[in-house]
């Protein structure tokens, strides 16, 4: 590779902070605003005059812990059931595709591809008005089924796309070193297979953790309703003060193991989005 | 170690297309037989029937006798390289070497699974890179990791797919004296399938030409080059390839497109009523004129020829003449190109003189060739009018012997270093 | 192909007895075992849409509340009617297109830009890059509402006092009073949420275009403008067609900073909300699933018009052939 130019070097160092600035300025904005004082929340300033965990402490422990902890444990539930039941039918899906040839094929796929375009909305009210009828209005699986619509699609295609790129010829390659089928499938596939599917399981997590019009639609307490929806059901301590700062706090809460996850699996979410979106 | 025979093989695939049919084949104990042709003549599919990765649609397939058609690949217990090697890119070269030995639970011991990982990474000189993934090794380190693989195995023979098509032509040529040492020294049985006839001639004790699915020949490497049996082996063996010349017969003259040559008695009874026929000569036939001794040029013919490019390669010169050829057989030869892969390109003659010639880039030059060499095909059949199939049998025998001599030195030094 | 579909049936066939009619029979084994796996995905997708949609076109035709069920009463197309004269629904169309258009445009350009940067980058700078630019994609599109919200705000915001030098903003500025504001911040939101996704699908463009096209057009004399218009677009087209379709179709269903941000309020309303607000809020769900129903060929025809005119091929660019 070159040595970079003095006048290169500055210019990349400017467009890094560029994108850093874009990128997570308002993440730091919000993080900002869960530490300031309710009576500072006016201020116009940035950062907090005096910083406090007291909007932490508010949904984790007070007023609004009744609001704020069983939505997150639902969200926490929901998205993983979601996302395990996707993935379990994705992946199935997925290897037929991959690996058989059978008519119904490119059904399946466009299937998919249609279910992923869908406007959620049109699909809420005939839900809503079912879910009354049957019991499934405010519950766990209420959520869960509708989930599906979200996560399956997109599951299906990336781990096609994936399983597509696997040498499946190591597969056979392993029956003359003399595995048995069942061997291959163990020593080899599952090892070559494993990070496509927990590729796919999270990029399906964070769509089911991030929804929001099915939440606040099917759901109207806290036996079911998600984070997102019950973050703009919060109201301030008092009745004329804003919520302003737990909802902060909260979404700083929700929002930091989607940041870790983010930078610990950087690249497999870059190369599952991609694949399944374009020929990788 | 066994011998592989292989007994009328069909394979025919879903959509009724025949890509082998009906080959029989008989490798001996030890042998080393390659599978050549070009791109879609079966030799692929005819050794993955033979490891069980691809079913056998009819006929029989032994390996030391028992017939093994419908055996799962692992009980045939051969070993396989493939052409993209086919490492497990999730194991280090040692566990991958290890992995066909770490199948058989139980059969060996932690201690015994790396003397034998351990072996092999010496025999092919790789002890630096065992804990190396495979995504971190060359091209070259890679191929040998896959022969390691089936040299642990201990398997009743070896399979190669295409091994070298994957490296340079540099590697290619060290890594073909690294596979021939291996199983001379190994002894063991083995089926070699490549579309490079060089890689054929040099490796294979015989090899088999296949096309379009069916066999055409199997011998030595001398006794395919020197005696083929027809138009396609003729032309698919020997580099710069065979020259294919129309040659019409008028009287007793044979009269080629540049050169008339006298028909010898023995060749006239072979030519029967035949009016036209193709000619082959191949490039070393020929020679520059003005460098032949006397006696030599009193063996054979001088014609004029007109040279359009030429080639100096160190060791010889190549010259190409143009030539018109007959509107009768060029069809059949341009059949036969296409069979070859090849690209259709203009009719001309190939000469391989010596690298000493003078003849440049458009010269008039003096040529001579010998016609005795001269081999002479149906046009319509392709058949090899001038085959002498005892001559073939002279020369498999004597290379037979050879092999087996060569088979035994090796041994003996393998012995003489163990002990 | 012919290959391996076969390789792929060998862990059978090898322990199975050899058979005259193998073709037909394995072709079928193949059909079976593949809808077997398939099939479940299958069933669960039209499940959760076909039933629900096909349910919202039957309600459609009637006068239905569900605050009084039993005056149920069918009314052939007169709730399309309704909807289609109705100056609310119009408007919300309208809005709905707009924020389409100029977030799917501006999330383009800043996509693509921001794709250049990632693929120019150096290694070690391109893993920092995406990460970064993957925080908004992770991040909960209501969590990114409020964040925008609070931004803004004439209470709790400080972007009024920061930009309070710029012409026509000052600090008594309320960004949600009125309709262009609100949208302004509304769209920045989601351009700012979307634009990471659209920007990995360029470089994932960008990187198939090989490298040789650029030095052969640069050694052939084109500038870089040259280059990327006449070489790289092109070369990458499919990738760009898919992206913009997919964000369009998104932005076109766009709902939750819009319901956090003003709740449609001073003529923000989009068309989701609006079905959201008539059949969930009203509940009048006649009217209501007409609206979805609505919403719903509103998307068939905006992938219509791309596939037809645009010849955006879908399933090519998605991996399939």
């Amino acid at each position: 590779m070159r040595a970079m130019s003095t006048r290169l070097k500055v210019a990349w160092a400017v467009i890094t902070i560029l994108v850093l600035v874009y990128a997570l300025f308002p993440v730091f904005s919000i993080l900002a605003t869960s530490f300031k004082l309710p009576s500072q929340l006016n201020l116009g300033t940035f950062l907090p005059k005096t910083w406090t965990w007291s909007n932490y402490e508010q949904i984790l422990t007070g007023s609004a812990k009744d609001l704020f902890l069983p939505s997150l444990r639902n969200s926490i539930g929901i998205s993983l059931i979601a996302t395990f039941v996707a993935v379990v039918l994705a992946t199935l899906a997925a290897y037929a595709i991959a690996r058989l040839d059978f008519p119904g094929k490119k059904l399946i796929l466009t299937t998919a591809l249609g279910v992923s375009i869908f406007p959620v909305v049109s699909l809420v009210t005939p839900l809503f008005n079912l879910w009354r009828n049957i019991g499934l209005y405010d519950t766990w699986l209420g959520l869960i089924i509708p989930y599906l619509s979200l996560t399956l699609p997109i599951s299906i295609w990336t781990l096609a796309a994936f399983f597509r790129q696997i040498p499946w010829e190591l597969e056979q390659a392993a029956q003359v070193d003399g595995a048995t089928a069942w061997q291959a499938f163990r020593k080899v596939i599952v090892p070559l297979a494993a990070p496509g599917v927990f590729t796919t399981a999270l990029i399906a997590f964070f769509i089911a953790w991030n929804d929001f019009v099915y939440g606040i639609s099917l759901t109207s307490t806290s036996a079911a309703r998600p984070v997102p929806a019950a973050l703009a059901f919060f109201t301030g301590a008092s009745q004329f003060e804003e919520p302003t700062g737990a909802i902060s706090a909260a979404a700083v809460v929700v929002t930091v193991p989607v940041v870790i996850l983010v930078l610990l699996f950087q690249r497999q979410i870059v190369s599952g989005l991609t694949q399944g979106a374009v020929k990788g | 170690m066994a011998a592989i025979t292989l007994k009328d093989i069909v394979k025919e695939y879903g959509d009724g297309y025949l890509a082998v049919k009906g080959v029989s084949l008989d490798i001996a104990d030890g042998e080393f037989v390659i599978l050549v042709g070009p791109s879609g003549c079966g030799k692929s599919t005819l050794l993955r029937m033979i490891v069980g990765l691809e079913d056998i649609t009819s006929g029989d397939l032994a390996i030391g006798g028992d017939r093994v058609n419908d055996k799962a690949p692992r009980d045939r217990h051969l070993a396989m390289v493939f052409q993209n090697y086919a490492l497990y890119p999730h194991l280090t070269v040692f566990e991958n070497i290890a992995f066909p030995l770490r199948l058989q639970k139980g059969a060996f011991t932690e201690e015994q699974v790396r003397e034998k990982v351990e072996f092999a990474a010496k025999t092919l000189e790789l002890q630096d890179h065992l804990q190396r993934k495979p995504a971190n090794l060359s091209g070259g380190q890679r191929q040998r990791v896959a022969m390691g693989r089936a040299i642990v195995r201990e398997a009743q023979a070896f399979l190669f797919d295409e091994p070298l098509s994957n490296l340079d032509a540099k590697l290619r040529g060290q890594m073909r004296t690294e596979i021939a040492r291996m199983q001379r020294r190994l002894g063991t049985t083995t089926v070699y399938v490549t579309h490079d006839q060089t890689e054929a001639m040099t490796l294979g004790d015989r090899v088999a030409v296949l096309r379009k699915g069916e066999l055409q020949q199997v011998a030595s490497p001398r006794g395919l080059y020197e005696h083929p049996v027809n138009l396609f082996v003729a032309g698919f063996i020997g580099s710069p390839p065979m020259n294919f010349l129309p040659g019409e017969i008028v009287d007793d003259v044979l009269r080629l497109p540049l050169v008339d040559v006298p028909l010898t008695d023995d060749l006239k009874a072979r030519l029967g009523d035949r009016k036209l026929v193709i000619v082959g000569l191949r490039p070393e036939h020929f020679e520059d004129a003005s460098l032949t001794d006397d006696r030599r040029s009193a063996d054979g013919v001088t014609f004029d020829a007109t040279v359009d490019v030429t080639e100096w390669l160190g060791s010889d010169l190549y010259a190409y003449v143009p030539f018109d050829t007959n509107p009768e057989v060029a069809g059949k030869l341009e059949e036969l190109d296409r069979d070859l892969d090849g690209e259709g390109m203009r009719t001309q003659l190939v000469v391989a003189l010596d690298s000493e010639s003078r003849v440049r880039d458009g010269d008039d030059a003096k040529l001579w060739v010998n016609p005795a060499k001269m081999m002479v095909f149906d046009p319509e059949s392709g058949e090899n009018l001038t085959y002498d199939a005892d001559a073939v049998k002279e020369i498999d025998q004597q290379n037979e012997a050879d092999r087996k001599a060569s088979l035994e030195r090796a041994q003996a030094r393998e012995k003489a270093k163990a002990s | 192909m012919t290959a391996e579909v076969a390789t792929a049936q060998t862990v059978e066939d090898a322990a199975r007895p050899r058979r005259k009619v193998a073709r037909s029979d394995r072709a079928r084994s193949e059909a079976r075992l593949g809808w077997l796996l398939a099939g479940p995905a299958f069933v669960v997708m039209l499940l959760v849409t076909l039933y629900p949609i096909l349910q919202a076109t039957y309600d459609s035709l009637f006068a239905y509340r569900l605050t009084a069920p039993d005056d149920k009463e069918f009314i052939g197309l007169r709730n399309y009617v309704e909807v289609l004269t109705d100056s609310v629904f119009v408007q919300a169309l309208l809005v709905t297109l707009l924020i389409m258009v100029v977030s799917v445009v501006v999330e383009l350009l800043l996509g693509f830009a921001l794709a250049l940067v990632m693929h120019r980058a150096i290694t070690q700078l391109r893993g920092l890059l995406r990460t970064v630019i993957l925080v908004p994609y992770g991040i909960i599109t209501v969590v990114s509402a409020f964040a925008w919200f609070y931004a803004f705000d004439i209470n709790s915001g400080f972007v009024n006092h920061w930009f309070s030098w710029l012409p026509f903003i000052d600090t008594d500025l309320n960004w949600f009073a009125q309709q262009g504001t609100s949208l302004f911040v509304i769209i920045a939101s989601e351009i700012w949420k979307t634009t990471p996704f659209i920007s990995l699908l360029l470089l994932a463009g960008l990187a198939q275009v090989p490298t040789e096209l650029e030095e052969a057009a640069e050694v052939d004399g084109a500038t870089w403008w040259q280059r990327m218009r006449k070489v790289v677009l092109p070369n990458m087209k499919a990738a760009i067609m898919v992206a913009v379709l997919f964000r369009a179709l998104d932005a076109f269903r766009i709902f939750d900073n819009v319901f956090i941000m003003t709740n449609g309020a001073n003529g923000t309303t989009v068309l989701s909300l609006l079905a959201y607000r008539t059949s969930i809020g009203r509940l009048e769900i006649g009217l209501g699933s007409a609206i979805s129903v609505i919403l719903f060929l509103c998307v068939l025809l905006i992938c219509f018009i791309a596939i037809k005119l645009f010849k955006v091929n879908l399933a090519g660019a998605r991996g399939e052939s």
